[in-house]
């Protein structure tokens, strides 16, 4: 045991002895927590529109004074008919042109569908779907409302809509718990996946191999700092989630702290793994980014899983981001304990196994 | 020597570098093919098939069309429950997005016109609001084809009020691979450029190699324009190969000009070869420009650049912070030259952002270089 936490003492010694090391291992991912966390958010509140107002009654004007007055439109532009229109969508200086029709008080008023075009610039798809949905929300309000106002029919049923878990629709609350994850994992990947090939190529694995260490010792020994160093930042992410962001964590501290473990330790088993695999530092980096770019993306950290292709749905079982969304998202917004994110700690456990066992064959392969 | 016929030389020593250690061909080539594929299927905004109980409390022949029009809906996948606990339980568990429910009193409020609107209850799980949001257009879309099925029937006007039209343009089925992909384009790019500098040259320090080459004839600037030369060749045949996976293997249309596609990649190349030299300079260590290279460029590229997150919407000293994030310069030309065509008053700013970070790259990296040596 003692000369097990030796060998862990060096490994952090190796890895923090130099200053841009330790600067690069605590300064980013603290500052990332703060920008993505601004950063990332699906809610607008900037869209900037283009009005075309053909119409010369009442109505109109009422339409275009919703959009005004929404916190979420900005309008840039007023035009007398379609002509510019085109122009301002295409420089991108408006993402929405409004067009409401000559007719369109005439046809309200005497029960015909009044036509409201919205020209939108698709470029890009999710934006101009958020839009979109901000736009025909507050058209049906005018709907509704007009049509109490002028004794119109209400429409036959309506739709009562409660949010979980999310009441007033957050972007943060889903994207600050996942960053929490990314961050982790990028820390640990950093950590793990150079280690082994590191020394490889100083030539001193081969000198670590002749002593009377195991190779599941030097593993472990290995593993050590990964571990402290994500556990250590992970808590420090989730508390600047909570206290800065004031993000809800609603469910059990201990299941997150579970998950986050196991989810550590099949990280490290992977980043170990490509470490062992890998003859240079420079394939060792390339490993990792190779693994971590699609690990990311496939984690359902920013688009659903279930968006994904079937096969790609099955290739993420294999992705320990997947799970650890899971248990975040669970954790901090849905209130689940040990017993909900079973079916998530399993897997995990599984992987960890997995990778570490293969670590150290690979280890033990290249030696000989 | 003439200063072409050692730039010939110190040429012919990167090509023959690069072609002895494959992990240069290997992140030139290898790596956008594994990106692009994985994150072109991987992000996908486009939802389809999202479950939603939906509990109908007593069914009757109204009702059951309200349930057929959910299913016709290409987007919605209803899973009918005979009551709101079971609805609840799939809710809480993750089996389905959310749950619709019909009470009791449903058909009868329906029945009568003086009762309208008959309420509808629809519960979300909005842990991702995103999707939830989606979710709701989808069931209120449905619902509104089953009421003007509703008013046909009945004979009623339920026409009246406004018929909401809308058009896309530059992408009309709002497909997000198409805005997306563009985005990858920039992400593997930023990553390539920077990896393929920052990790070889960091070597020749650590080595002591890059010493003795700026002993030699060959001046600082002749050294560091032959290793951009050779990485540039390099870098430009990732990016014709991922605009060709772009336009074969995801059906993008291309409505720009090579010119601008062309313009736009060689100015973005060299700043992202360049930066990768300056963290190399910087750290003259593998594995400390291992980690920066990495931290530097792989999470800002996805997060500040505009491909994910809309850059607008964030709030406003955040946005002056992705000026210096160059890849949000080329995703915006990308997304433009891809979908809508030249439209220069977007591309001439965006390529402009692109020169000032070349420069500052390339020029950075001469500075830098220069004290280094003291």
């Amino acid at each position: 045991m003692a000369r097990l936490l030796a060998l862990i003492r060096k490994e952090f010694l190796a890895l923090l002895r130099d200053k841009a090391s330790r600067m690069v291992l605590i300064g980013p991912p603290l500052i990332q927590l703060l920008v993505f966390s601004y950063a990332a958010t699906f809610d607008l509140n900037n869209i900037p529109f283009v009005v075309i107002n053909e119409d010369p009654g009442l109505a109109g004007r009422e339409m275009v004074a919703r959009f005004e007055g929404s916190p979420s439109f900005r309008q840039v532009a007023a035009l007398p008919s379609t002509a510019g229109m085109a122009d301002l969508i295409d420089h991108r200086a408006a993402l929405l042109a409004i067009h409401v029709g000559r007719d369109f008080s005439r046809d309200l008023m005497i029960g015909r569908p009044a036509p409201l075009q919205i020209v939108i610039d698709g470029r890009n798809s999710n934006t101009a779907a958020i839009a979109l949905s901000y736009a025909s929300e507050i058209v049906l309000g005018f709907d509704a409302d007009w049509a109490a106002a002028h004794g119109g029919r209400a429409a036959p049923a309506t739709l009562e809509v409660r949010a979980w878990y999310n009441p007033n629709l957050l972007s943060r609350w889903f994207v600050v718990p996942g960053i929490v994850g990314l961050l982790t994992f990028v820390v640990t990947m950093l950590v793990s996946g150079l280690s082994v090939v590191r020394e490889r190529e100083a030539g001193t694995f081969d000198q670590l191999l002749v002593t009377p260490y195991r190779p599941w010792e030097i593993l472990l020994g290995k593993a050590a700092p990964g571990l402290l160093i994500g556990a250590a930042e992970a808590s420090v992410i989730v508390v600047v989630a909570v206290t800065w962001f004031g993000v809800p964590l609603i469910g059990s501290v201990v299941a997150l702290a579970l998950g986050l473990a196991l989810f550590l330790v099949s990280a490290i088993g992977i980043g170990l793994m490509i470490s062992s695999l890998a003859a240079t530092q420079q394939q060792g980096l390339l490993g990792a980014f190779l693994f971590l770019v699609p690990a990311i993306i496939l984690s359902g950290f920013a688009t659903p899983i279930e968006n994904m292709p079937r096969l790609v749905q099955y290739v993420t079982y294999l992705n320990p981001m997947r799970y650890l969304m899971v248990i975040l998202r669970g954790t901090f917004l849905e209130g689940d304990g040990f017993v909900a994110l079973l079916g998530q700690y399993w897997p995990l456990a599984l992987l960890g196994a997995a990778s570490m066992t293969a670590a150290t064959a690979l280890a033990r392969r290249r030696m000989g | 020597m003439s200063v072409a016929m050692r730039m010939r030389g110190l040429a012919r020593k990167e090509v023959k570098q690069i072609i002895r250690d494959p992990s240069a061909i290997l992140i030139a080539f290898l790596m956008p093919i594994i990106l692009l594929i994985v994150n072109g299927f991987g992000i996908n905004f486009d939802a389809s098939h999202m479950k939603v109980a939906v509990v109908i409390a007593a069914p009757e022949e109204t009702s059951r069309g309200l349930f057929q029009a959910l299913a016709a809906s290409p987007y919605l996948d209803p899973v009918a429950l005979p009551d709101t606990q079971a609805a609840e339980a799939a809710v809480i568990r993750g089996d389905v997005r959310g749950m619709l429910v019909a009470r009791e009193d449903f058909n009868q409020l329906l029945a009568r016109s003086g009762r309208w609107p008959a309420p509808l209850g629809l519960d979300i799980n909005a842990t991702d609001p995103n999707t939830a949001r989606i979710l709701e257009g989808y069931v209120s879309g449905a619902l509104a084809t089953w009421m003007t099925g509703l008013g046909t029937e009945r004979r009623l006007a339920l026409a009246g009020g406004i018929d909401l039209q809308y058009r896309d343009w530059f992408n009309p089925q709002l497909r997000s691979a198409d805005a997306v992909v563009p985005g990858i384009i920039a992400m593997v790019m930023t990553m390539t450029g920077t990896l393929l500098t920052a990790l070889i040259v960091a070597r020749e320090w650590e080595r002591g190699t890059m010493e003795s080459m700026l002993a030699s004839p060959a001046g600082m600037a002749e050294l560091t324009f032959a290793k951009l030369g050779c990485y540039f060749v390099l870098g430009m045949g990732s990016m014709a190969l991922s605009v060709l996976m772009a336009l074969f293997l995801f059906g993008l249309p291309f409505r720009g000009s090579i010119l601008a596609l062309s313009a736009a990649s060689a100015l973005f190349l060299v700043f992202a070869l360049g930066f990768g030299l300056l963290i190399s300079t910087l750290a003259r260590n593998q594995f400390v420009a291992a980690q920066v290279a990495f931290i530097a460029t792989l999470l800002p590229a996805m997060m500040l650049s505009g491909m994910i997150f809309d850059i607008a919407s964030m709030p406003h000293w955040l946005q002056i912070v992705t000026l210096a994030v160059p890849a949000r310069y080329l995703v915006s030309i990308l997304q433009t030259l891809f979908l809508a065509g030249d439209v220069w008053p977007v591309i001439l700013p965006n390529l402009l952002g692109l020169a000032v970070a070349a420069t500052l790259a390339v020029g950075g990296t001469l500075m830098v270089t220069r004290r280094r040596l003291d």
